[in-house]
């Protein structure tokens, strides 16, 4: 178990964390959302013992990180945000050198490393210097150099950033497998990462903790406005509104498609409001503004209208949702 | 003592895969090789007088080659983000140093000794012995290691590298004109700032003329202790700003 309490870090004179307090379970994986300099980084690198908090106290695995730093450091490994690489050594002799300066020996690094390079997809590139790796692979790198010395807790500091979608997918599967054998902790802005990832989620914002809990919890949140897009194809005997024409022009009796179909979503519980519409995917997008999840009611009026219902969905997702209130809460009291 | 040899492996491995290391020891040897034919051979004179001027002249070995060695060692770890493989694993600052300063000066006697054919050669063809060459040779690595210690100094102190270098020439400059500080003043302080002088009181003085002397010897190693506890105490103080 990873216990935080009262942790705080300053730069100078400027607080870049804290104090904060938290717990992390063992075989959790836990997700640091922020902001950029939200202070996850500086959260992370001083679980790592890399830094040292200003005040409060850390345990990891029950040893005190501040006095006992190097008990710690067996115990972790840490994929900062740039991956710490030699770029003049080849891919196995760096992990030779990460696992001997955690302690490992050689003949125990030289069995463990096929599995890292397995598990890492690096068995191809294995005798490549570092330097003439793509960023992909240099990220994977960094993660076998973690994973090297089987640590029991594991911290990823953006594991993704800079990777295109391809190597995003192959590094969330990457930290799926990871998940099975290792404590989590991952720090990303990116929420769709952090969703997918992570069983728990800590949102930070200006040094503190805005909000902790599984997305389901933190998105529980009584009488906020959400944002429901509903994309419907108008009938074609109502006219074509997307060429500005009305229905008078063609049949007096075909009813204004934007008022019409404004009124079966105006009409369902729990909407507010219904914004004008736009042409979008072949049909028109209405937004509405909701005070509960009321989607299902939204589908059902739709059908029952004899409407043909394209897309609904919010207009963010939950996560955005619970993000943009907790950060925006944080700003405003700031 | 395991994690520090793990370093020094790299790093002198480092220094051997790295052109800009065999770059600067053809420099630094043809520069020498240069003022040795230029000026120590010229017209005749006794052999003695000849190996003075040759380590006269080797002295830009460890001046500027031990700036130029050292001045990467922490900063371009800083610059590349590679610091913290070494700062999360367990593995002590005195460690690092020890480390890295152990290879620098592997390296730097791996370019002392390839200057060592102009001796011979003086020695082939005058009458000097062995012990005035492995004096002067001593005193250059004494020297060496004393520089490179500064240089790690002040490559601890920053990530550009170009202000590591700068600072590192800057005072070793500044420790090799101390003697001139000295001049302009009196009494006790000018003998403290006369026997601080990094090169003309204890190496011209010294082991130039093939003189080892118990004083010079423990001036060289306590301003290489000195710089590499301040490289040490500067590791660590990062962690706590």
């Amino acid at each position: 178990m990873i216990r935080a309490s009262n942790l705080s870090k300053y730069y100078g004179g400027k607080r870049a964390l804290g104090p904060v307090s938290f717990e992390i379970k063992d075989g959790e994986t836990v997700g640091f959302l922020g902001l950029n300099g939200a202070g996850k980084t500086t959260a992370l690198r001083i679980l790592a013992c890399d830094l040292r908090p200003s005040n409060g106290t850390i345990e990891v695995g029950g040893v005190d990180a501040v006095a006992e730093p190097h008990e710690v450091r067996k115990r972790i490994g840490f994929l900062p945000e740039n991956p710490p690489l030699y770029m003049d050594m080849s891919v196995d002799d760096y992990l030779l050198f990460a696992g001997e300066l955690r302690g490992m020996s050689k003949a125990a690094i030289k069995k463990r490393l096929p599995d890292v390079l397995d598990v890492t997809d690096l068995g191809d590139v294995a005798g490549d210097q570092i330097g003439t790796l793509s960023h992909g692979y240099r990220q994977r790198v960094g993660v076998a150099q973690a994973i090297i010395h089987q640590p029991k807790f594991l911290i990823l500091d953006e594991p993704t950033r800079g990777l295109d979608p391809v190597q995003i997918v192959e590094m969330r599967n990457l930290i799926h497998d990871l998940k099975q054998n290792h404590t989590v902790l991952i720090s990303s802005h990116i929420l769709t990462e952090i969703s997918q990832t992570c069983d728990r989620l800590l949102v930070l914002g200006r040094g503190k903790i805005l909000g902790v809990g599984s997305e389901s919890e933190l998105s529980a949140h009584e009488g906020e406005i959400r944002q429901i897009s509903v994309t419907i194809r108008v009938p074609k005997q109502w006219g074509d509104p997307y060429r500005g024409e009305t229905p008078k022009d063609k049949e007096a009796e075909a009813p204004d498609p934007k008022a019409s179909i404004g009124k079966v979503l105006g009409g369902v519980e729990g909407v507010q409001s219904v914004a004008d519409p736009y042409e979008q995917g072949g049909g028109l997008l209405f937004a509405l503004s909701t005070t509960k999840d009321c989607r299902a009611d939204v589908s059902r009026a739709v059908v029952d209208a004899k409407l043909d219902l394209i897309k609904l969905d919010y207009a963010r997702s939950e996560l955005e949702n619970t993000f943009i209130r907790l950060v925006g809460g944080a700003d405003a009291s700031n | 003592m395991r994690a520090t040899s793990i370093i020094y492996v790299r790093e002198l491995l480092a220094y051997l895969r790295s052109p800009f290391s065999w770059v600067l020891a053809a420099l630094l040897l043809l520069v020498q090789g240069i003022l040795f034919q230029a000026f120590a051979l010229q017209g005749e004179q006794l052999s003695a007088i000849v190996l003075e001027r040759f380590f006269y002249f080797a002295s830009c070995i460890p001046l500027f080659g031990g700036v130029l060695l050292s001045f990467r060692l922490i900063a371009e770890e800083r610059q590349q983000h590679s610091m913290i493989l070494l700062n999360t694993s367990p593995v002590r600052d005195t460690q690092i140093i020890l480390g890295k300063f152990f290879a620098a000066l592997t390296f730097f006697t791996i370019l002392l000794t390839l200057s060592l054919y102009m001796p011979l050669l003086i020695k082939v063809n005058g009458k000097i012995s062995g012990a005035q060459i492995f004096a002067g040779y001593f005193g250059l690595f004494l020297m060496g290691s004393a520089v490179l210690a500064i240089g790690m100094f002040a490559s601890s102190l920053t990530k550009s590298q170009l202000i590591a270098v700068v600072v590192g020439a800057v005072i070793t400059g500044l420790m090799c004109i101390l003697f001139l500080f000295g001049k302009v003043l009196s009494g006790s302080v000018r003998d403290v700032f006369q026997q601080l002088d990094l090169w003309w009181i204890h190496f011209q003085n010294g082991f130039m003329r093939g003189v080892i002397n118990l004083k010079d010897v423990i001036y060289y190693v306590a301003v290489t202790y000195f710089f590499l506890l301040l490289a040490v105490k500067t590791l660590e103080a990062k962690r706590w700003q």
